[in-house]
């Protein structure tokens, strides 16, 4: 057997944007800087070279603009990828997601498609502060028409975005920034995941935990120290927001009768909060506790590491909020939470974990 | 100040386009005054921007447009959609929410579409439109096809940031795009001189390096004429156009009525406007070249009168869609 080819999440988009270039004739790339030296965190770097500047096209710092010329191109049958370097400039173009891309196929009745990809790329760490490292996917995922994908490993994030390429709406595809250095296993030929739920990640029995994007990796590293205390759990990556499919969610939580919600983003109106919902309309009477909700806390992200020292949960809230909802002993919750700190061996928390880098 | 035909040298005086400029505005006047007489049935049941007083602009444009050419429109998108081409008894039907509306009543009056004839779609988010139009632009130039696209645009729109983001991205690709700006004076009720300084709006243009005209927005010829010279240069690659064309809203913003009385412009002014009626102003012109008499006139107006007539008729009668179909193509596949 020979080894399974391991590359980052960023080379798998990289590998990923390359084969839609050459297989499709109407895929073109648009953002800022997706044609200079370094290419979205190397993401589209050289794909210019490869594929020249009309299908690689730099645009004008114009984020609403260019995203109308995007869903106007689409609806003539081209198929854009833009890309924001952050999901706070993409706030400029809200109006034409909203309004246009996400409305054209019901507004017409069916007759107009929007093949509209859109990355837009999410993070934290090193001071980025209250306007380059929000987490915004709840405001997406609340509109109708749009499709919202979070992918979590390098696997993922190339299958995900051969199907949001392929998809005929458009699709709000976001990327956690410290994902872009993990690795795993990726094939190197063609094939889409579809953009149809969540899948199980690990399999336990005592807690359901959904995460979403970054919090997939705590939430594994959580599961396995948690596993070392006798406390295996369920951990779903929710990996596409919208549509939304909670099936395989109210299965697990039917088997576990816990539930914890991960965000990337705020607690407060955020992903978490409608999965908990769902949960309780449809599933309470599996519902053995309260719901655990971790997630940001309700302040803008500071820049200081002084200030963002407790602004981040990460895989220890995941091990308090099971081991409450389990009554777990508290040495064991103290075995399993020391487990997740030495794995982390002091790394700052404004510093990518290098231990994440897979592979995964 | 309107001159005439006469003082717009160049224009081939062809008896038979003239006529059929004529028909097609008269066309179009006579559904919308047929819209506003119809309005307080309560069949129509959204509201409407007449482009009453404002048919010589898109009559003019398409003149000279194919039906593979792209247009984009506003919210005020009656008249650009018939046109193109668009639909008649598919616009009475979207505006009376029967499931032959050409959304199939989930648009509205302020959405009209027709792809089947390049009337690409109507936005009625000031602006909007502007760079789905200059998208529809980009995607004519990557399949290389030598159609173009029209972008229908309102006075205010210039105000938005993102007419001059699209502005400014047609013309550093040189796209096959022309910008018709209906400057009509108004917002709602808010008069140009309170919404923008004392220079000419083609300026704008201009200033983003696009090729710009200034024209009587009520004399279809000379319309007729900047279109032909736009569509010429945005076909032949030499890259985007924009034409600013004068012109007046008669009724309110929105709604069947005239609304003078409140006085945000004066009845004077109005008054001076309709004495400038792009439909009278083309009609005397071709009396005097016996090229239309009043029987002929009258015979135009009985054909539409009959047209219309039958295409209200179809609408109300019409099926509403299914309840049950409301959640229906939410997503395209």
């Amino acid at each position: 057997m020979p080894a399974e080819r391991v590359i980052t999440a960023a080379e798998a988009v990289r590998e990923t944007l390359a084969q839609a270039l050459r297989d499709r004739p109407e895929v073109f790339l648009l953002g800022e800087g997706v044609a200079d030296p370094t290419g979205i965190f190397g993401t589209t770097k050289g794909l210019v070279d490869e594929f020249g500047p009309d299908r690689v096209v730099e645009m004008p710092v114009a984020e609403n603009g260019l995203t109308g010329i995007a869903i106007g191109s689409a609806l003539m049958g081209r198929r854009p990828v833009m890309t924001h370097q952050r999901v706070d400039f993409a706030l400029l173009s809200l109006e034409q997601l909203f309004n246009a891309a996400a409305k054209s196929s019901y507004v017409t009745n069916g007759r107009h498609r929007v093949p509209l990809t859109v990355r837009m790329v999410i993070g934290r760490g090193w001071g980025q502060g209250p306007q380059h490292s929000q987490s915004l996917e709840a405001l997406f995922a609340h509109i109708p028409g749009l499709k919202v994908v979070m992918p979590s490993t390098p696997y993922e994030f190339k299958g995900l975005l051969h199907a949001a390429i392929d998809d005929d709406n458009p699709v709000i595809f976001i990327e956690h920034r410290w994902l872009h250095y993990v690795s795993g296993p990726v094939p190197p030929e063609r094939y889409a995941i579809a953009l149809s739920g969540p899948r199980l990640v690990e399999q336990g029995s005592k807690a359901t935990v959904v995460a979403n994007s970054y919090m997939v990796l705590e939430a594994i590293r959580a599961s396995a120290a948690l596993a070392g205390v006798g406390c295996p759990i369920d951990v779903i990556d929710l990996r596409v927001l919208r549509p939304f499919d909670p099936t395989l969610i109210l299965e697990s939580v039917r088997r576990t009768g816990k539930l914890v919600v991960c965000d990337t983003g705020w607690r407060l109106f955020g992903i978490g909060s409608e999965i908990i919902a769902t949960v309780a309309e449809r599933a309470f009477d599996a519902l053995k506790k309260p719901v655990a909700r971790i997630g940001l806390p309700d302040h803008p992200t500071p820049s200081s590491l002084a200030l963002a020292e407790t602004y981040y949960p990460g895989s220890g809230d995941i091990i308090d909020a099971v081991g409450k909802l389990c009554d777990l002993p508290a040495a064991a919750v103290s075995a399993a939470r020391a487990e997740v700190v030495a794995a982390r061996r002091g790394i700052p928390i404004d510093k990518p974990d290098p231990a994440f880098k897979g592979p995964f | 100040m309107v001159t005439g035909l006469k003082a717009s040298p160049g224009i081939a005086l062809d008896p038979s386009l003239a006529t059929n400029l004529f028909r097609e505005m008269l066309r179009i006047r006579m559904i919308e005054e047929e819209i506003a007489k119809r309005y307080r049935d309560e069949k129509m049941r959204c509201p409407v921007h007449l482009s009453i007083g404002q048919e010589a602009v898109p009559v003019g444009i398409s003149a000279v447009l194919r039906r593979s050419d792209q247009v984009v429109s506003t919210h005020r998108c009656h008249a650009h959609y018939l046109a193109k081409g668009g639909d008649l008894r598919a616009m009475l039907c979207e505006l009376m929410g029967r499931a032959e509306g050409c959304c199939g009543g989930r648009g509205g009056s302020m959405h009209l579409f027709d792809p089947s004839v390049g009337m690409l779609l109507s936005l009625p988010i000031v602006a909007a439109s502007i760079p789905i139009g200059v998208g529809a632009a980009l995607a004519l130039k990557q399949a290389k096809r030598d159609d173009v696209a029209v972008v229908y645009l309102g006075d205010a729109s210039v105000e938005e940031g993102v007419f001059h983001e699209s502005a400014n991205f047609s013309a550093v690709h040189r796209l096959p795009v022309v910008f018709v700006c209906e400057n009509n004076l108004y917002s709602v009720y808010t008069s140009l001189e309170e919404r923008q300084p004392p220079r000419p709006i083609a300026d704008l243009a201009r200033g983003h390096g696009l090729h710009a005209v200034a024209v009587d927005g009520n004399d279809v010829v000379a319309v007729q004429r900047a279109a032909s010279d736009a569509v010429r240069r945005a076909r032949s690659g030499s890259g985007p156009a924009f034409i600013e064309a004068a012109t007046y809203r008669w009724r309110e913003h929105c709604g069947p009525n005239f609304d003078n009385t409140l006085g945000y412009r004066s009845e004077a002014e109005f008054e001076d406007w309709k004495r400038r009626d792009p439909l009278e102003f083309l009609a005397r012109h071709l009396t005097e070249h016996g090229a239309l008499n009043e029987t002929q006139r009258a015979d135009l107006a009985a054909e539409i009168t009959a047209e219309i007539a039958a295409a209200f008729t179809y609408a109300e009668a019409a099926p509403y869609p299914a309840p049950d179909t409301a959640e229906h193509h939410l997503y395209a596949g």
